[in-house]
């Protein structure tokens, strides 16, 4: 007993220190916690991404503001483009102020050769907005498991293209999905309205903090 | 009881030896993962092979290659999934996020492990999504099948590595499509294959890792007209081998379910790579 409380002492003590050492901040980062994640977010999928910007976040990093989310890959000549041409052009018939609440995300298919170059390659081509963009990739596993999550097809061809459903989704600020649609060819009307309704009861928050 | 110990010199030092092997392996896995992986159904080696897969791949190419990997034997039963659903109470219905199982059909008639019968513990488990399957096999330390891994090792009988060829054979894996669904699974366990490995038709369906890379039709499933730019690159598979009708009832029904889908027809089984993915 003398020595399992020594022990104790002795495990109290060094808690003190460790805990003495810890920096504030981080304490109370501890202390000041978010509402847990609700059931139906997507968020609730843990998976490490890497932006164009050679910046690693997690899925859930992105919660706080709505997102317009797909999938693509940079080499993709046909439908890819139409694919940030649709959120371009649905960008395009928002005010400025609810353009500023919404953020993009883009998920590659192809991690083998969507690499930061590849990605910053695109995001500079297209003009892309770096503090509302996120061009990602991530490990081949986690795109399968990510493309489930939102209902996506693909499958990887041997020329290297990728065959993939095409699809763009709104989430909430909580990460549910809220407005899905699969025309590109435009800016989606009712896509649209579901993306302004959802800028418009967002507060800013910009994807680089 | 007292004769156990008695244990014989020479199988004492066998004993020894082998608790001793088993011990270095223990702390080998101990070290590769932090939980002990459960003992369950054996994992089978399957050597790999170029095999023609009912879905026809593009460019021309017929054949694909299968690389060596192991699967288990069985599918997994509900004893054992339910053993991991108590031991990860974040699986439990009722806990499991919304975005990963379909709460009206994920184990709609869940209960503690230690009050199943003997008869349905046995059973393949159904009523699990793609996350959930993933998730246990996760949990051995394994992951699911793709479909070309599976489909390889369905194609066998017990003692053929490809028995698609022979019509009897086509038409009794076709038969137990037949059997109402009312009627539930046996259990698990029916005659191995040629590798060792079991219940690969007959008793369910099952999940594969790659479900949504079966981009069989235009997708039907979200109910809009906007089906022109669906799919990007070539559109949608070609299936072949249409005399091999079982497996393409297999590829529709992967192809129409979404990850959170479970139905009481669909189950699965894990598999495990040789190489380990870094």
């Amino acid at each position: 007993m003398k020595t399992l409380s020594r022990w104790g002492r002795a495990a109290a003590v060094l808690a003190a220190v460790l805990s003495a050492g810890a920096p504030p901040a981080a304490a109370l980062q501890t202390a000041v916690q978010v509402a847990p994640l609700p059931r139906d977010s997507i968020y609730q999928l843990a998976v490490n991404l890497t932006d164009q910007q050679g910046r690693r976040l997690a899925l859930g990093d992105l919660r706080g503001a709505p997102v317009i989310v797909s999938m693509f890959y940079t080499s993709c000549q046909f439908v890819c483009p139409l694919l940030i041409d649709a959120i371009q052009a649905t960008e395009q018939k928002l005010t400025p102020a609810q353009r500023e609440r919404v953020n993009v995300l883009l998920l590659s298919f192809d991690p083998a050769h969507d690499t930061v170059a590849a990605l910053r390659k695109t995001a500079d081509e297209r003009h892309l907005d770096d503090t509302r963009w996120s061009l990602t990739r991530t490990d081949s596993a986690s795109v399968r498991k990510v493309a489930a999550l939102l209902d996506i097809q693909y499958r990887a061809l041997r020329n290297g293209e990728f065959n993939h459903s095409t699809v763009l989704l709104l989430l909430d600020a909580d990460g549910r999905i809220v407005a899905r649609t699969s025309d590109i060819s435009k800016a989606d009307p009712v896509f649209l309205k579901a993306v302004r309704s959802a800028a418009d009861g967002a507060a800013r928050r910009p994807l680089r903090r | 009881m007292k004769r156990v110990h008695h244990v014989k010199a020479p199988y004492r030092l066998l004993f020894a030896a082998l608790l001793f092997a088993a011990q270095g392996h223990a702390e080998a896995q101990a070290r590769a993962q932090p939980q002990a992986i459960p003992q369950t159904a054996p994992y089978v080696p399957i050597p790999g092979g170029v095999f023609a897969s009912v879905i026809a791949s593009d460019a021309g190419a017929d054949d694909v290659k299968v690389d060596d990997f192991q699967l288990r034997s069985t599918p997994v039963t509900v004893a054992e999934f339910y053993a991991f659903v108590e031991r990860h109470p974040q699986w439990r219905p009722g806990n499991a996020p919304t975005v990963f199982v379909d709460t009206a059909s994920y184990l709609p008639e869940w209960k503690l492990q230690a009050v199943l019968d003997a008869a349905e513990a046995m059973r393949p488990v159904t009523q699990v999504s793609w996350f959930a399957a993933r998730a246990y096999c996760e949990h051995e330390n394994a992951r699911l099948p793709t479909w070309t891994e599976w489909e390889y090792v369905a194609a066998a009988d017990t003692t053929r590595r490809d028995a698609r060829g022979d019509a009897l054979w086509r038409a009794g894996i076709l038969s137990w499509t037949t059997r109402p669904a009312s009627a539930g699974a046996p259990a698990v366990g029916g005659a191995a294959n040629v590798y060792g490995v079991r219940d690969m038709h007959g008793l369910v369906w099952e999940w594969v890792d790659d479900f949504n890379a079966l981009l069989v039709d235009a997708d039907s499933r979200s109910g809009d007209d906007a089906d022109r730019l669906k799919f990007c690159g070539a559109g949608a598979i070609n299936l072949k081998g249409r005399q091999n009708y079982a497996t393409l009832m297999r590829v529709a029904l992967l192809s129409s379910l979404r990850a959170v889908d479970s139905t009481a027809s669909l189950g699965f089984r894990c598999a495990r790579s040789l190489v380990s993915s870094k």
